[in-house]
């Protein structure tokens, strides 16, 4: 059941999430228009494999324009948001148009998710989604701090939202999961593990056998609004992911956030999306102990 | 008009009527007004002589120094022997001869129709007329450069939607091809069509039209302006940019024009602006009036910088967008339906006004407006308070030059038994739900009625014609505000403004959150709102939906819309068994 990692396996997890962002930079750089959401992943694929990365919980996800903002197909939330649309597709990118490159790459056990959007050339409606995902990340990281049910996070993420304007795109995941578990796995040292749907087969089990093993304890895996959320944040690694839509665009955040038997803190704040908040003078007002007492208060 | 001292004239017979030697043909002209005004030249299309500007000469005489003449073939000037001589290049350089003419010294206001507009976009992006055109206003008629251009994109495109329009528009232009077949089109005219035009023309325009004595040579001397340009200019189109200010006059029922083309001269034009009519392709004779004050109007922003704000609303400076120039103010836009709304139209170009009495929920909407590239502003006002309302009316009429949309969508909700609502209760509820529609209504309705145009929506509900002990004051409130709409609706009746009533069902809004449920502690308040909020969001009927039937209801002539399965059952309910609707209030909802 639920483990916090220790300080030596948490550093392992930041080195994986490091590389998982690293991956994205250096993709994120290097597309140009007319790149399919499938070269992208490809590309991304290929990094990690020449980095040594023997495992995923999900192979890369990249997608372009509306898709960001889970439009058409990809939005359809019957058969519990499993839905072939949310895999990489031949959308072309051009100028302009927002992008989310998503990744979750296991090394040695170690596993990362993260998220990543952008834009080659400029959107303002994309500037906005991410400027205002600063608030979210505050409003998550307090909620669990004051150990307020998870559920009860969640809809105060959608309450945000609705006060933003934004649709709560992350409700079109599988599950309508802002947040999900993620578990140490056994070092088998193989350089390969198997993948269904791109899904990793192990990440994959380990979540469904503590979706299995979590009911009887009274905490589920899966972190939305449902009732089965209504639990005080239990302690352990989650990857959480709030996705934000707005008519075409749809930005989000993904990184691991680490929750102790009394506290919680993100397991690196040296991110892109951070480092981003920091450049444009976002970033400065959370920084100040105050307004940090605000927010746990 | 003075005794001539160019060569070039010769006096005619009629008093305000003389010649100018154009570009080889003698042209026919007549004026009107003082001939010391700021003077205004009018061209006219096809199959129509310098007669189909009577009525708009007429009133712009007033003011103005007015010119309009034959285009040659037409009317009473001369026609070219070959068909070269209808090219555009001669008809800019007569248009360049008349200006010469009348206007010596000072740059004049061209206004054109039709074909008269198609030369006329090659005049004012012809260097030969640099400086002596100060702003043109075009009716119904595009540059064949611009349109080629257009065309040749879409083909190259090859994208399905742009090949689509390409091919309703050339659907709209059948009449350009049988204009091209040898014989046909002249036989036409020489067979009787000339006679039975003006009737055709009175179908078309729902209006009488002077019969002209010229129409027989209009309609086939016209048709070389076909042959010689339309397949010329499409096929090899040439860049024309565009430094004199523009307005187009679009007649939105025109049936020779889809809106594909209407967005083409943004492309090329620095400075545009455009306003809409309700009218078909002749609107110089269905709404003289209305386009007499345009060209005023324009030619006093152009000239003095009059009306600046109004004018400001109706730039064009992308492609065009359905409600672009229109002004919408939406109450309770700071959440829910009204934010939706908002955004809904200013997505389609509209310049919006989010009020609300949280401001900074109004500011932010707002904000949401200007990311889709709209002119936005927001309010925070009490609706139901009356000098609030009458400032912001005044501010909208005086600032905004009035608003084309008023949603009155501001509004609380109350829960629980008659017997257990207060009278404060009654006069909170009341104070927004129905003094805030009254004065929404009456402070904009009054200037609309005045211009004569505008759409007052007001946001009911399904509660309104579905009793329910649940919810008593509310449905009570809705249920006002329907009647007032449908009372308001009949007294503005043929005034041109129109009034919506709007009705929706279960929907998820922030509306839940606030709710107050009469008769009830805090704690389960706060329990019954959860379960509220838990039923809405099961129902999952979004604010957009309602937001997307309040601007359908804007776009087309609806009176009272419903929004969702339970508003349309309700209603059938009320109307067929009222009796079983009666039985169904006694259930307690809450």
């Amino acid at each position: 059941m639920s483990h916090v990692p220790s300080p030596a396996e948490l550093d392992r997890f930041r080195e994986v999430q490091r590389l998982a962002y690293r991956c994205a930079e250096t993709v994120a750089a290097e597309l140009e228009p007319g790149v399919t959401e499938r070269e992208a992943a490809a590309r991304m694929q290929a990094f990690f494999d020449a980095e040594g990365v023997d495992d995923c919980f999900h192979r890369p996800f990249a997608w372009f324009g509306d898709r960001t903002a889970f439009r058409g197909l990809i939005g359809v939330r019957q058969l519990g948001g499993f839905n072939p649309a949310f895999y990489p597709g031949l959308r072309r990118l051009q100028r302009g148009m927002p992008f989310i490159l998503d990744c979750a790459p296991s090394v040695r056990g170690y596993t990362a998710d993260i998220g990543y959007c952008g834009v080659i050339g400029e959107n303002a409606l994309l500037d906005r989604l991410m400027d205002d995902l600063l608030e979210y990340r505050e409003l998550i990281l307090a909620g669990v701090r004051a150990r307020k049910p998870l559920a009860q996070i969640s809809r105060d993420v959608d309450r945000l939202c609705a006060r933003q304007g934004y649709e709560p795109r992350h409700k079109a995941y599988p599950f309508e999961t802002l947040a999900h578990r993620v578990e140490v796995l056994e070092d088998d040292h193989k350089a390969e593990h198997l993948s269904v749907a791109r899904f990793g087969l192990r990440n994959l089990g380990e979540l469904i056998r503590a979706a299995r093993n979590s009911r009887e304890q009274g905490w589920s895996p899966i972190w939305n609004s449902g009732s089965r959320s209504e639990h005080a944040p239990t302690p352990g690694l989650w990857a959480v992911e709030p996705h934000l839509g707005f008519r075409h665009v749809g930005a989000k955040f993904e990184e691991l956030l680490v929750v102790t038997d009394d506290d919680a803190y993100w397991l690196d704040d040296d991110v892109p999306h951070v480092r981003r908040w920091r450049q444009r003078g976002l970033w400065a007002a959370a920084d100040t102990p105050s307004a940090i007492a605000g927010v746990a208060a | 008009m003075n005794a001539p001292t160019d060569p070039a004239i010769v006096p005619t017979a009629s008093g305000d009527a003389f010649a100018v030697r154009g570009d080889g043909v003698e042209l026919a002209v007549q004026q009107w007004g003082c001939e010391h005004a700021t003077t205004i030249v009018l061209v006219h299309g096809y199959p129509d002589s310098r007669h189909v500007w009577d009525a708009v000469a007429t009133s712009l005489a007033r003011r103005f120094h007015v010119v309009a003449y034959d285009v040659r073939g037409c009317g009473e000037s001369g026609a070219p022997e070959h068909r070269d001589g209808y090219a555009l290049g001669h008809l800019v350089a007569d248009l360049a001869a008349v200006i010469d003419h009348v206007s010596p010294d000072r740059p004049v206001h061209l206004v054109g129709h039709d074909w008269g507009s198609i030369q006329s976009w090659d005049a004012v992006s012809d260097p030969r007329l640099d400086g002596r055109i100060a702003s043109y206003t075009s009716i119904s008629g595009l540059s064949l450069d611009h349109v080629g251009d257009r065309l040749r994109q879409n083909l190259r495109s090859m994208q399905p939607s742009k090949l689509m329009q390409t091919a309703r528009q050339l659907q709209r232009s059948w009449y350009m091809g049988m204009f091209q077949l040898p014989g046909a089109a002249p036989g036409l005219w020489r067979l009787g069509l000339d006679r039975l035009w003006p009737q055709i023309l009175e179908r078309l325009e729902g209006g009488a039209v002077p019969v002209s004595a010229s129409q027989r040579r209009d309609g086939v001397n016209g048709i070389e302006l076909y042959r010689a340009n339309v397949f010329r200019h499409l096929s090899r189109p040439q860049p024309r940019r565009v430094g004199t200010p523009v307005q187009m006059l679009v007649p939105t029922q025109d049936p020779f024009v889809t809106p594909m083309l209407l967005d083409v001269p943004a492309a090329w034009v620095d400075r545009l602006w455009r306003f809409d009519l309700d009218a078909g392709h002749w609107a110089p004779l269905s709404h003289p009036e209305w386009v007499a004050t345009r060209i005023e109007a324009f030619v006093d922003y152009i000239d003095q910088g009059i009306a600046a704000t109004r004018f400001e609303r109706a730039r064009v400076h992308g492609p065009r967008r359905r409600h672009g120039g229109k002004l919408v103010v939406v109450t309770g836009a700071g959440s829910g339906i009204g934010r939706e709304t908002l955004l809904n139209f200013a997505e389609q170009g509209a310049t919006v006004v989010a009020v609300d009495i949280n401001g900074e929920a109004a500011e932010r909407s707002a904000e949401l407006a200007r990311l889709l590239d709209a002119t936005a502003f927001a309010f925070a006002v009490d609706v139901g308070d009356a000098a609030a309302m009458e400032t912001l009316a005044r501010r909208i009429e005086e600032d905004f030059g009035g608003a084309d949309v008023v949603v009155n969508n501001a509004g609380i909700g109350m829960a629980g038994a008659f017997l257990d609502t207060t009278v404060e209760d009654w006069e909170k509820l009341l104070h927004v739900n129905l003094w805030g529609v009254i004065h929404g209504s009456r402070l904009f309705a009054a200037p609309m009625r005045e211009r004569g145009h505008g759409v007052i929506v007001n946001v009911a509900s399904g509660l309104a014609y579905t009793p329910t002990r649940s919810l008593p004051a509310y449905a009570t409130s809705k249920a006002a505000v329907l009647m007032l709409s449908d009372c308001l609706r009949a007294e503005l009746a043929d005034t041109g403004v129109r009034v919506v009533s709007v009705c929706p069902g279960i929907v998820d809004t922030g509306i839940t959150d606030a709710v107050r449920f009469v008769g009830t502690d805090e704690a389960e308040q706060q329990r019954r709102r959860e379960r509220a909020k838990a039923l809405y969001q099961r129902r999952n009927l979004k604010p957009q939906a309602v937001a997307r039937a309040i601007v359908d209801a804007v776009e087309n002539p609806r009176e009272t819309v419903t929004v969702g399965a339970e508003a349309k059952t309700a209603r059938l309910l009320s109307r067929v068994a009222p009796r079983a609707l009666q039985r169904l209030a006694r259930l307690d909802l809450a």
